[in-house]
Order: C-alpha cells, then structure tokens, then sequence
C-alpha cells in the first residue's frame, strides 16, 4: 500500500484532478484494491482456526442444542401411526380409533423385527413411567397376533411360503415412488446406513398398491428389511406375519372378482386363501393391543404419544424446569418433587459464595502484593501462580486427602486435643467440600485481575485523601476500594462463570448435597441416557454463561483477558 | 502500607500493619499448604492417605518409594502416562500453529467482524465443559470420531487454541510493524519475513500459548471422559477414576510428580516472560 501511495504521487498523469498510480489506474481504485487485498490476506490467515473451531467444536454445540428440542424417535419409529393420529378426534373418544391401532401393529412389527421398539419405549418412558415396559411387553407378543390368518392361509395356499411366488404376485410397474418412501421409513427405522445402493430385488406393481395396500405396505418394509438387515434374497424367504395379516385384512376387504388383474394361477391361490379366511373372526386390533397390555387403550397413553408425535418438542425443557405441560397447560410440578430448579439455584447460590469467598481472600492478597517491592511481588506471586499451575485433579485429591473424616486436618484436630477421635469433622462429601476446595481452584482467578487493576491505581488519590484529613479507613474505604471495583466485577464474574460449570470437583468431594448442575448433565449423558433432558440443562447453563460473559465482555472486553 | 510505618503511627495502626500480614500469611498458607501436604504424603510406607505415626517421628521406615515404584511399574498408570504425552502434543501442536496464525490475521489492521470472530475463536475457553463435553460426545459419534486417538486430539486442540490467540495477541500488541515493513524494503519475500523477522520477536508468546495448550490438554479430564474410550485413559483420567474409588495412594505419587511439572512449565513461562521483555525493549521486573 505504501508503494503504491509513494509512486503515485510522483506519476500522477494530469488534468483531470484524480491522483492515479504508477500504472495509471485512479489512486483511489489501487488502494481500495490494497485494502481488499489485506482484508483478504487476514481472513485466509484467521480462516483455517475459524474452519476448525466451528467444526470442532462450535457444530457439537449446535448439534446439542438441537437434540435438546429434536424428537423425532417417534415420527421415525412409528410413522404410520403417527400420521393416523393426526384424524384422530380427542374430543370423540378417549383413545384413537381402530385404524390407528391397525397401524400401530405394522409399524410396531417392523420396529421390533430392528429392535428399536424398546427404544421409543425408553424415551416414552422419560414422559411417563410404564412405558418403557409397555413396548417391551407388546414387542414380544407381537408375533402371535392372529396366528389363525396366518395359519389359515399358509393351509389353504401353500404357495405363499415362496419367496418367488411373493415377488411374482406383489411385482409390476408403477409403484417406484411408493417403496422408495417405504425404503427411506425401513432404514430410518432400523438405522442403517451401509450398502444402501444394493438393489432390492423386488418390486411393488400398481395394480397390487391399488387392491392390496396393507399387504404392499407391509411387504414393502419386510423386503427392505430382509435386503438391508439380514442382507438375503426377497425372493428367497418366506415374508413375516405381518403381511400374512396384512394380506387376509386386504383380502376380507375385497371382491373375489378384483382378483382377475393377477395372473390366473396367482389369482387362483389367493381365492383359495380369501375362502380358507371367511371361517375366522375379522381381526380387532384395538383388543389384540389391550389383551397384551391394558394400558394399550388408557387414554393417558395416547395423549403422550399424540403430544410427542411432532418432529420438536419443548418437553426437555419443560422437564429441565420441573414444569409440566398436561391437558390444564403449562404447570410447575409440586414443590416437594421439583428436581432441576433446585439443582440451578442450589448451582447459582454456591457459585455466589465461592466468588464472596474468593474475593474475601484474593483482596487482601492482591492488595498487599501491589503495594510491596516488585521482588517480593514477583516472589508472592509464584505463590499465587503455582495453584494456578497445578492440575486440577492433583489440588482436588489433595483436598480429598486432607478433608477426610481420616484425614490431615482431622487427625491433626485430634492430635491436639481439639476435637475427640468420635467427633470427627464431616468437611467432605457435601456442600462445605466443594466451597472450600473450589474456592482454593478458582482463587488465582480473582487475585490476577484485582492485581493488574490495582498496579494501576496511583497511591497519589490515597495520599491526597489523608493530607485532606481523612484517616486510613476513609481514605481505604472512600477513595481506594472504588477504584478497585473494575477489578472485583471482572474478577467476580470470571470466577462465577467457571464456578457454575464446574464439574469435576463436585463430583469428587461434593458427596450428594454439593453436586452442581454439570452433575446432573454428566448423569443425564452417561447413566441414565436421557440424552435430550441433559441437552435442554445444557443448553440453559449455556445461556446463564453466555450472559454472564457479555456482562464480562462489557466490562473488561475479552481482548483484556490476560493469563497470569 | 508499603514502606515501613512511619515513626508517628498510632498503636492500632501498627497493631493493623502487622495483623493484615499474618492474615495474608494465612491466605498464603490456604493456597499452597494443600498442594505442599501431598508431596510429603506420596513417600508413605502404608496405604493411608493420611500422615502415619511413623511419619510424623520423621522415622525413616515410615517412609519409601513403594507408590513411586507403583506408579512405573504398573501398566494401568504407564498406559495413562503414554496415552498423555501421545495425546498433550499432538493437540499443542495443532493449537498452536492454528491459533498462530489466526493472531497473526487478527492483528492487523483491517479485519472485518473482528470482534465477533474472536467470540467465536474465544468460545471454548468460555462455555463449561461439561457442555462441550456433552456436545462433541453427541457430535463425534455420529462423525464415528468417538473413542478414538483422533477425536480426542482434535477436542483438545480446540480447547487450547483460545489460550494460544490470547498469549500471542497480547505480544503482537507491542509488535512493531515498522519491522516488517523493514524487511521488505530490502527485498524479503513475506514468507522470510515471517520466520526472520516476525515470528523470532513473538516466539515468547507463541510458546507460553503452546505452554498453556499443552497444559489445558494434560489437565483435561471432562471432555476426555465423554470422548474418549479406555484406550485413550490418560493420567487426570486414572486419577479422577482412582479418586471415586479410593484405590491407592498411588495417586499421591502421580500427583507429586505433575506437581513438579508445572513447577518446571512455571519456570519456563516466568523465563520466557523476562527474556521476551528484554528483548522487546521493556524493562524486565
């Protein structure tokens, strides 16, 4: 830039009163150029940690926060269901009408056969108790519901045992579209996600879409599944129970003269199979469900699965607030059960007392390594950098070590008869643990920055308070502590933010009643798997940090950050 | 309070000047007393966590090595040692040449959203962990980067960058430009700039960031128990599993020596601190 700025003073070409460069160009244009040029040079230099950082770690966060509102295990789960209960009137009738039991079976049997039933019985279970064991329960008899049609009809038409005579039936054009939906529903289901360009081996014709459509359903997910999941030939294997049911509903629903759009031969078996069905019961899913589990037509069951049925949910968060959003809307459970909103005040009420007591003990130190020799600073300062210094864990087993009921500071008290060998002192596994050892963690954090605030305060305001007559308090109190107040908000508000996420130290001396809301979350994620309940904790103590640090962005401004 | 007390000080000024010291030495006390206790804990001849009776006779059969010896003989915990330094440097060296050269882009003079980027390059210092645990937990697993040497590397280095961008920074503040432009007048390419010029004045930033982003790696455990496997256990990890379950003094031992760890990393800051200010024309204090 500053070439181009010399030369083109010098060559200016006349006349037209615009400066131009060595090569003629306006001088204007070539410095705007130089200036792009350098913008760009800077961004391609901050570009690869932008790229990385966002990859790394900004994406997981936004990965988080969306499974913190996602829900869609039970769309995938159950999607025939799903759409079903969109006809369904609550006003009429407390559970949904036949129909939508009927597609409860085909979608259940499939989500069996992938062993993800349990699953969605896991998440339901979060809303309501009973139903994890709900889907366990049905999942195991699913395969029995109407043996006498499928066993009718294997009777009467042996044919149906081929796998090849299946394909030569359910075979035709026209119905691409309708199995690569099915396609898309088996593999979500199933969640599979490998060799998923194998080719399937099997088509579904209009003409069978039109006069079989539970069966072309069924069969559609069934051959999917034997290609994707057990990776075998359609043609092959016998078809599971489902669409043998599946074929006896069609096939009770319509005239033995639709028949004739089959080949005569297919024709003919499935008359046989029609006839073989007119000596059984036609089928009643709704009892077929409430004999397996009577909670099946408990309207309490369906209301949970009508209001978790939408792709998102703000369930997660309502739980991660205790509130409750039941048919009189939106509630706060009973004191006495409210689980989360204790935790979050419990977090924020220790992080206030860990940064009161840090502060109480970082001034006075701060103070008196600003107002030494440089030498002995430098000295105390060591002393202050070496916790800082120091793992994490090594200062939390040290505190472990010497807070124990048969430990230093214990055994020490009875040493010196303070204390008898019985009354023991409890400092460890509750709520005075974590205040102290975390006050010891984060207290380097408030001494750096009341320390570099108060290097900067002339002791000249001091002298000149007391050369007015004030004495040492006034002159303390009235003109140097509020000095010193930037000092103690961005020391406060950095101490709180990392007090409130802690983690580590918690879970290591604060027993049951010192655990902060990171426990919780850690729970959430490794033991009990809810993993949508710690997203939504998670995503409020991001909010909390994130304001909290705009008010430290306010203050200090975190180009200010410094590091010891 | 600086000077000693003036002759005309009043009794309880003097009485204050005294008692403000004894309760900074007590602070003082608090802050290192707990980090001092273990060193002498880790020589214990038994298996308490606690000072024995042969101990405190100063009796040399109170003492020994058998934690030490422990500690390097057993495969757990030299597993966990190896798996820290395959894991500390490689996430130092990607934080650091990465957070570098992002410094250097954000020092110069026309960046534009400045500062929102820094927000964003800043962030992994500021959310909580067990946030950016939870997050890249669920994130790794579906890339499959859960369990692995890799996803671990990456989840540390992306931890330790902001404390690169800060250290550098802040030297690249007192950086004068007329330097470069220097070296460019006579006929050096950027590049050489770079390596003769730029990057020999902001070394002492460059490696107390790596300092820091070694540490932040070495020290991580919350993100490593959520990301990693039982393959990539390193030393915090053991330790914080060891400490739940009150296995061994042995983790006294390992204490004592990450102790004298950073008592060397401190030295090595406070060294690199005094020369860059030599060198930059500072007084040193």
């Amino acid at each position: 830039m500053s070439s181009a700025q010399l030369t083109g003073m010098d060559m200016a070409t006349p006349d037209d009163g615009v400066m131009r460069a060595a090569d003629g160009t306006p001088l204007k244009r070539r410095l705007a150029r130089a200036l792009r040029r350098e913008k760009l040079r800077s961004f391609m230099l901050i570009a690869p940690l932008l790229f990385f950082i966002i990859l790394s770690f900004l994406l997981p966060i936004a990965d988080m926060l969306f499974r913190s509102v996602e829900n869609q295990i039970v769309e995938n789960t159950i999607p025939r269901t799903v759409v079903d209960l969109g006809q369904w009137d609550t006003e009429q009738s407390d559970v949904p009408p036949e129909s939508t039991f009927e597609a409860l079976y085909y979608d259940l049997f499939t989500a069996v056969e992938a062993r993800r039933h349990t699953r969605l019985g896991q998440r339901l279970n979060y809303e309501l108790s009973g139903m994890s064991s709900l889907f366990r329960g049905t999942g195991r008899d699913l395969d029995n519901y109407r043996e006498d049609d499928v066993k009718a009809l294997e009777d009467a038409a042996p044919a149906l045992d081929d796998g090849a005579f299946w394909v030569s039936m359910m075979g035709g054009d026209g119905g691409g579209a309708f199995l690569e939906r099915r396609k898309q529903a088996v593999v979500t289901v199933a969640d599979i996600r490998e060799g998923l360009d194998t080719p399937l081996g099997f088509t579904i014709g209009k003409g069978a879409i039109d006069l079989l459509p539970r069966t072309s359903s069924a069969y559609a997910d069934w051959g999917v599944f034997t290609v994707f999941a057990d990776e075998d030939a359609v043609a092959e294997e016998t078809p599971w129970e489902a669409v043998f049911v599946a074929l006896a509903s069609d096939l009770r629903a319509l005239d033995v003269a639709e028949l004739s759009v089959f080949d005569a031969d297919i024709a003919e078996v499935l008359t046989d199979g029609k006839i073989a069905l007119e000596a059984i019961t036609p089928p009643d899913f709704a009892a077929l469900f409430e004999a397996s589990d009577a909670d099946w037509v408990e309207p309490e069951t369906w209301r949970i699965f009508e209001k978790f049925s939408s792709r998102f949910t703000g369930g997660y968060y309502l739980s991660a607030i205790d509130a409750d959003s039941a048919a009189e809307g939106f509630q706060l459970m009973p004191e006495d059960e409210r689980i989360y909103i204790k935790l979050f005040i419990r977090t924020i009420w220790m992080s206030l007392l860990i940064t009161v007591s840090t502060l109480v003990l970082g001034y006075p130190i701060a103070y008196l390594m600003s107002h030494t020799k440089r030498s002995t600073a430098n000295l105390l300062m060591i002393l202050v950098l070496l916790p800082f210094w120091t793992s994490l864990l090594v200062r939390t087993s040290a505190w472990k070590v010497l807070l124990q009921q048969q430990g230093v500071i214990n055994d020490f008290l009875v040493w010196i008869n303070l204390i008898d060998d019985a009354g023991r002192l409890v400092m460890i596994n509750n709520q005075l643990g974590t205040i102290i050892a975390m006050t010891h963690i984060l207290l380097p954090f408030m001494i750096l920055p009341l320390y570099s605030v108060m290097q900067t305060i002339s002791p000249s305001y001091v002298r000149a308070a007391k050369s007015m007559g004030a004495n040492d308090w006034t002159a303390f109190w009235r003109v140097y502590f509020p000095n010193t107040i930037p000092g103690i908000g961005a020391g406060a508000i950095l101490v709180f933010i990392l007090a409130i996420g802690y983690y580590i130290t918690p879970e290591l001396v604060g027993g049951t009643q010192g655990v902060f809301i990171s426990n919780r979350i850690a729970f959430h994620i490794s033991s009990s798997l809810n993993w949508g309940l710690a997203a939504a904790l998670g995503a409020i103590l991001l909010l909390l940090v994130l304001v909290l640090f705009y008010c430290y962005d306010k203050i200090v401004g975190i180009d200010n950050v410094k590091l010891g | 309070m600086a000077s000693p007390l003036p002759p005309y000080a009043s009794p309880l000024q003097i009485f204050w000047y005294y008692a403000f010291r004894v309760i900074c030495g007590l602070i003082f006390f608090f802050l290192v007393f707990p980090i001092l206790t273990i060193i002498p804990l880790s020589f214990n001849a038994q298996d308490f966590f606690t000072f024995t009776p042969e101990m405190l006779r100063l009796d040399p059969a109170g003492y020994s090595f058998k934690h030490y010896i422990d500690f390097f003989t057993n495969p757990d915990w030299q597993q966990a040692l190896r798996n820290s330094f395959l894991i500390a440097p490689m996430a130092t060296i990607l934080a650091t040449a990465l957070g570098t050269l992002a410094a250097i882009g954000l020092s110069q003079s026309h960046v534009p959203a400045r500062s929102a980027i820094m927000a964003i390059l800043i962030s992994p210092m500021i959310v909580p962990l067990i946030i950016s645990a939870a997050g890249m937990y669920f994130f790794y697993a579906r890339l499959g980067l859960q369990g692995t040497y890799w996803g671990v590397v990456l989840a540390h280095a992306a931890l330790g960058t902001p404390f690169v961008i800060i250290t550098v920074t802040a030297t690249l503040v007192g950086f004068d430009r007329s330097l470069t432009r220097a070296a460019a007048s006579m006929g050096a390419d950027p590049v050489t700039t770079f390596f003769k010029v730029q990057m020999p004045l902001i070394l002492p930033g460059v490696i107390s960031g790596a300092l820091f982003a070694f540490i932040t790696s070495f020290d991580e455990v919350v993100v490593i128990i959520f990301l990693g496997s039982a393959e990539q256990q390193t030393l915090p990890w053991q330790m914080f599993t060891g400490l739940r379950e009150q296995i061994s003094p042995t983790i006294l031992a390992v204490a004592t020596i990450m102790v004298a760890l950073s008592i060397l990393l401190l030295g090595t800051l406070e060294y690199i601190r005094r020369r860059s200010e030599r060198m930059r024309g500072l007084s040193p204090s």
